[in-house]
């Protein structure tokens, strides 16, 4: 809830996501997807709409799209339509799209949203669609023209839109976050959204609580999950601030200006787009083998929600933990080759705690882990076979994330190897404990803070390789006398 | 049905078809011509009937998902009016 | 061989001629260029490709001299200008195309390269295949080559396919291949005295064929004779993977089909195309042709197809629908005509203004219109239901009779400035075409007679899907016994 001069509004978010579909080819042509080539070099005649050029689908991106509405536990439609969407634009050579607009391949469908506060929170889907992206006008490189290039004209869209479920900026987020997660699980997109893989439209609008939806704006093309909470906030504000005046909110689509945070209208005369949608005359009903989508549902890898849960039972992960280890494909991956027969508890802190803490301060993904799985796999095998103590894996950490050389290397060459010969930990307490008379006098006449004044001690006489149960074990003997 | 100025104004701007003002009055009386001819159709009862979309037998015909054109920037730039760098180019844009 | 006697040779002779070494290709396809120019007051062709051909028809000679011939080897071809021809100018007989080379080659035309047939140029059109009278292009009217004897005037060859037919027709071409869309191969066959087939939808692939309506579009051949059709259907057909709607089905050998014999097929004679006011020499004619049928053997039988007058409006509305989308992609940006503007809207309109002539902006114009919001289910779905039902009708007609009997046109030849200003005038000339278009089923048009005036008149015989053999093998009998031998008035080589 929004707090108003006038009461509390509720704001009320739908999303509308375009996802590329990770593939070779186009949609409908044979061309290339790959991100950053030169302009135009990526382009067919058909993508550049050349007089007597056809479409002809590619199997793979029908492929992609249901998996994704089986990943989004939605209904696929086995049969479905494309139609044309037809508007002027540079970067659309045919003067018009191909997309489907009354019968989608995937229907009805639901996210559900891990709350911060442990809850789970249903999101419905509307529908999935396939369509072409168009493809990049450029309006900065010269004074009084547009470049265009085409490399990404008839690339393959996912368009799945949100019910208008999501009450607020940080649901927007969640819910962005864990559909992208989805998506790159299923590998059939790269949730990228400063390379524009993953693109999201808003509809925004407010209403007193119980009350019919409000009036809606648009607002397009927001290229990070900060960039759309942002412009959800101030689209709230502004609608609520127009209406506590008394004012109505006129429908309209708006452009998020990120340099100074706001919504504003599109200047070019955006009169209610008419496309006259009619069914493509040069393709044919998408006709879907129910056996066909069997398989793919049966192939579909472990979703973060499934692997949640059995992280949660299998492992004895908190549900917390849980969480941020599956909350991406690659995390989780990754987690489970580190606690692959070794104590997932503690597979779950190093990665969690101290692996998270390099990768934040390197700005990296876990792609870019400067420490193998394997070796940290490794490392907590020399912790738990004794080896080395706790903290001295922390040393031992840091230096396999600097030098990038394995546990094991690191642990002889520093010789850090834990001590366990009693014998020889209990010579070094006898000449702590002898050096240190007084204290000991003191600590048996009750000071027992004392204790950790004398395990400092020995552990800086051995170089901190004293194992430090055995040391607790004797040191206690000794002092009790 | 009969579409007056206005209406054929729309028509054109949505067809992107400049129209000068004497033109607007008789291609308003030639569609309207036209129009109200083709309406002899709401004579024929087609309650019932699933629309026709095309001839075609087939079921849709899919490809492999192969790189298998593209790569001919210069095949797709020669045509064009005008260019620039490797892209087209057309008057700014204003958004 | 004399120019004129080369000319006068059918397809089917002069690959006759070639394989028995009678003459060269090079030869044939020099007799045919020197036609080309000949008949360049008729303005047939928009781009005569003399130098190209002969060395196509060289590089035939070639393989027919070791012996490796292939089924097209030197055969001269007119295209019309609607196929994309890579390298060669392709207008669609619209300014807004200027200067438009394709970077590649049309699936039909390429076959008939692959089969060794020679380019002698790309043919007149109505822009954009929209006509019937090929008055409509950019580069000015077509002449029929056909004229009343007893009055001077120019005649249309009709269209949309006039340039290849007038080609064909006054020998300035062997055969040539069209489009027909609402009857723009038949209509201009049935104008100049020619044969023209529509095949099946689907039967010949549409790529590289600038697209007027998407599922009305059919590529198909224009020769002198019905054998000749047969012929050059199997080399313009097949199954393409780039064309989603091409049919996946194999091609018959189309001349072996054409035995002669007709006994029992039952030829349907559908009696809502007696229209009202038909001329009375028409109907005569048709009533001849069934007649010719019956003593081949064939069983002639009234039927009904209800949904017949309704076609042309049914027509009227999806062909604009269709086109006002296809269209859309000239707008001044990758190729052809730009007009200069101040914004790009204001690009976009100027150059299409500027670039479409009268008759394409009107169907842009009704197009956009039956699309629109409010306005797409009164139009445009309806005229979907109602073909479903135009198909309907023949599927039904089918189970009864194995080909239909038609005129092709509502008339002869009319001259080229009788050209009506009433639009749907002009539409009505599609009469009789229509429906096979939007059913999808074959139809042919064969010269059957001429009329009163000294024109020619054409039958039409229409089929099941995918049935070309019945209809080729029909019309083959309605050929012989028509005899139909007359020459136009002005043809290449003078009358041989």
């Amino acid at each position: 809830m929004i707090e108003g001069r006038s009461g509390p509004w509720e704001t009320v978010i739908g999303l509308e996501v375009h996802a590329q579909v990770v593939s070779k080819a186009k949609l409908f042509s044979g061309a290339a997807t790959d991100f950053g080539a030169e302009p135009n070099t990526q382009v067919s005649p058909v993508d550049a709409a050349f007089p007597g050029m056809l479409p002809v689908i590619n199997r793979f991106c029908v492929e992609q799209a249901v998996k994704t509405g089986l990943g989004l536990d939605a209904e696929i439609k086995l049969e479905s339509v494309f139609d044309r969407k037809n508007y002027f634009y540079p970067d659309l050579p045919p003067g018009y799209q191909i997309s489907q607009y009354q019968q989608p391949v995937v229907g009805h469908g639901k996210v559900v949203l891990d709350m911060p506060d442990g809850t789970a929170r249903e999101i419905g889907i509307t529908r999935l669609h396939l369509e072409q992206d168009a493809g990049k006008s450029l309006h900065d490189q010269h004074p009084t023209q547009t470049y265009v290039d085409l490399n990404r004209a008839g690339v393959a869209l996912m368009e799945i839109v949100s019910e208008p479920d999501l009450r607020s900026a940080d649901e927007a987020a969640i819910y962005l976050r864990k559909l992208r997660s989805i998506l790159r699980y299923l590998g059939t997109c790269d949730g990228n959204m400063e390379q524009g893989s993953l693109r999201c439209d808003c509809n925004v609008s407010v209403r007193r609580p119980g009350e019919p939806y409000g009036i809606r704006c648009e607002i397009k093309n927001l290229n990070s999950v900060r960039y759309v909470m942002q412009a959800i906030e101030f689209e709230a504000r502004r609608q609520i601030d127009i209406l506590e005046e008394g004012g109505t909110i006129e429908q309209q689509t708006r452009l998020f200006d990120a340099g100074r945070g706001i919504t504003r209208p599109m200047r070019s005369k955006e009169e209610a787009h008419d496309y006259r949608y009619f069914p493509d005359p040069d393709l044919l009903p998408l006709m879907l083998d129910p056996e066909w989508v069997a398989r793919l549902r049966a192939e579909l890898p472990e979703l973060p929600d499934a692997k949640k849960a059995r992280f949660v039972s299998e492992h004895g992960l908190s549900p917390d933990d849980a969480a941020v280890l599956v909350a991406d494909k690659e995390t989780a991956l990754f987690f489970e080759r580190v606690a692959a027969g070794r104590d997932p508890k503690a597979a779950a802190n190093w990665v969690t705690g101290d692996l998270f803490a390099v990768l934040n301060r390197r700005g990296v993904g876990i792609e870019q882990s400067p420490v193998s799985a394997e070796e940290l796999g490794g490392l907590i095998d020399l912790i738990a076979d004794g080896t080395i103590s706790g903290r001295l894996a922390k040393e031992v950490f840091a230096e396999m994330v600097a030098s990038g050389a394995d546990p094991a290397t690191i642990v002889e060459a520093k010789g850090l190897r834990q001590v366990t010969d009693s014998e020889a930990i209990e010579a070094v307490i006898d000449a702590v404990l002898a050096a240190q008379t007084d204290k000991v006098a003191e600590y048996r006449a009750g000071r027992d803070k004392l204790y950790g004044f004398f395990v400092g001690q020995i552990m800086r006489a051995t170089q901190g390789k004293a194992n430090p149960a055995l040391v607790n074990d004797l040191l206690k003997k000794k002092l009790a006398g | 049905m009969a579409l007056d100025k206005a209406a054929v104004a729309h028509i054109a701007a949505l067809a992107r078809i400049r129209l000068t003002e004497a033109e607007l009055e008789p291609l308003a009386d030639e569609l309207s011509h036209i129009l109200t001819w083709v309406e002899q159709l709401n004579e024929v009862d087609t309650s019932g009937v699933a629309p026709m979309a095309s001839a075609a037998v087939t079921s849709l015909p899919m490809r492999n998902d192969d790189v298998t054109d593209g790569g001919c920037r210069q095949d797709i730039l020669s045509n064009a009016p005008r260019t620039a760098r490797g892209f087209f180019v057309v008057p700014k844009v204003v958004e | 061989m004399s120019d004129s006697s080369l000319l006068a040779l059918t397809l089917a002779e002069a690959r006759d001629g070639l394989a028995r070494k009678f003459f060269s290709a090079h030869e044939l396809t020099l007799a045919y260029n020197e036609a080309v120019t000949e008949i360049e007051p008729l303005n047939a062709y928009i781009t005569p490709t003399p130098e190209p051909a002969l060395e196509m028809a060289d590089a035939a000679d070639q393989r027919l001299a070791r012996g490796e011939a292939l089924p097209l080897d030197g055969i001269p071809i007119a295209v019309k200008d609607l196929y994309c021809t890579k390298g060669v100018l392709t207008t669609a007989a619209s300014h807004i195309l200027d200067g438009f080379h394709p970077p590649y080659e049309s699936t039909v035309t390429d076959r008939l390269w692959q089969s060794g047939a020679v380019m002698l140029g790309k043919t007149n059109l109505d822009e954009f295949a929209m006509g019937s009278s090929s008055t409509t292009s950019y580069y000015g009217p077509t002449e029929n080559p056909w004229r009343r004897p007893d009055d001077n005037r120019p005649l249309v060859p009709g269209g949309s396919s006039g340039g290849s037919a007038a080609a064909v027709a006054a020998r300035a071409a062997l055969a040539a291949t069209g489009t027909d869309t609402g009857g723009s191969i038949r209509q201009p066959a049935s104008f100049c005295g020619i044969v023209g087939l529509k095949p099946t939808y689907g039967r010949c692939s549409r790529w590289g064929v600038v697209a007027y309506a998407s599922s009305l579009d059919h590529p198909g051949p224009m020769t002198r004779t019905v054998r000749d059709a047969a012929i050059l259907l199997r080399a313009m057909a097949g199954n393409d993977p780039r064309d989603s709607t091409s049919a996946p089905v194999p091609v018959p050998d189309f001349e072996a089909a054409l035995t002669g014999d007709i006994r029992g097929v039952r030829v349907g004679i559908p009696k809502e195309y007696r229209a009202d006011g038909m001329p009375s020499e028409i109907e005569g004619l048709w009533r001849q042709g069934a007649e010719w049928l019956r003593s081949a053997g064939a069983q002639p039988v009234e039927i009904s197809l209800p949904m017949t007058k309704y076609a042309l409006q049914a027509y009227y509305i999806i062909a604009p629908a269709e086109a006002s989308s296809n269209l859309a992609r000239y707008d001044g940006v990758r190729f052809g005509l730009r007009v200069e503007g101040n914004s790009l809207d204001e690009m976009y309109e100027l150059t299409r203004a500027a670039g479409f002539g009268a008759e394409v902006c009107r169907r842009v114009m009704i197009g956009t219109y039956v699309l629109s919001a409010g306005y797409y289910d009164a139009y445009y779905l309806k005229a979907q239901r109602v073909r479903a039902l135009i198909a309907r009708d023949f599927a039904a007609a089918f189970e009864s009779v194995d080909c239909l009997l038609t005129p092709t046109a509502p008339s002869a030849a009319f001259a080229i400035d009788e050209n009506t200003e009433d639009p749907i005038a002009m539409y009505l000339n599609d009469l009789f075409t229509v429906p096979a278009n939007l059913a999808g089923v074959p139809a042919i048009s064969v010269p059957a007679g001429l009329s009163a005036g000294g024109l020619p008149l054409g039958l039409q015989i229409t089929g099941r899907a995918f049935d070309e053999e019945t209809v080729l093998r029909v019309a083959a009998v309605l050929e012989s016994a028509a005899q139909f031998r007359h020459v136009p008035s002005f043809v290449a080589g003078g009358r041989a």
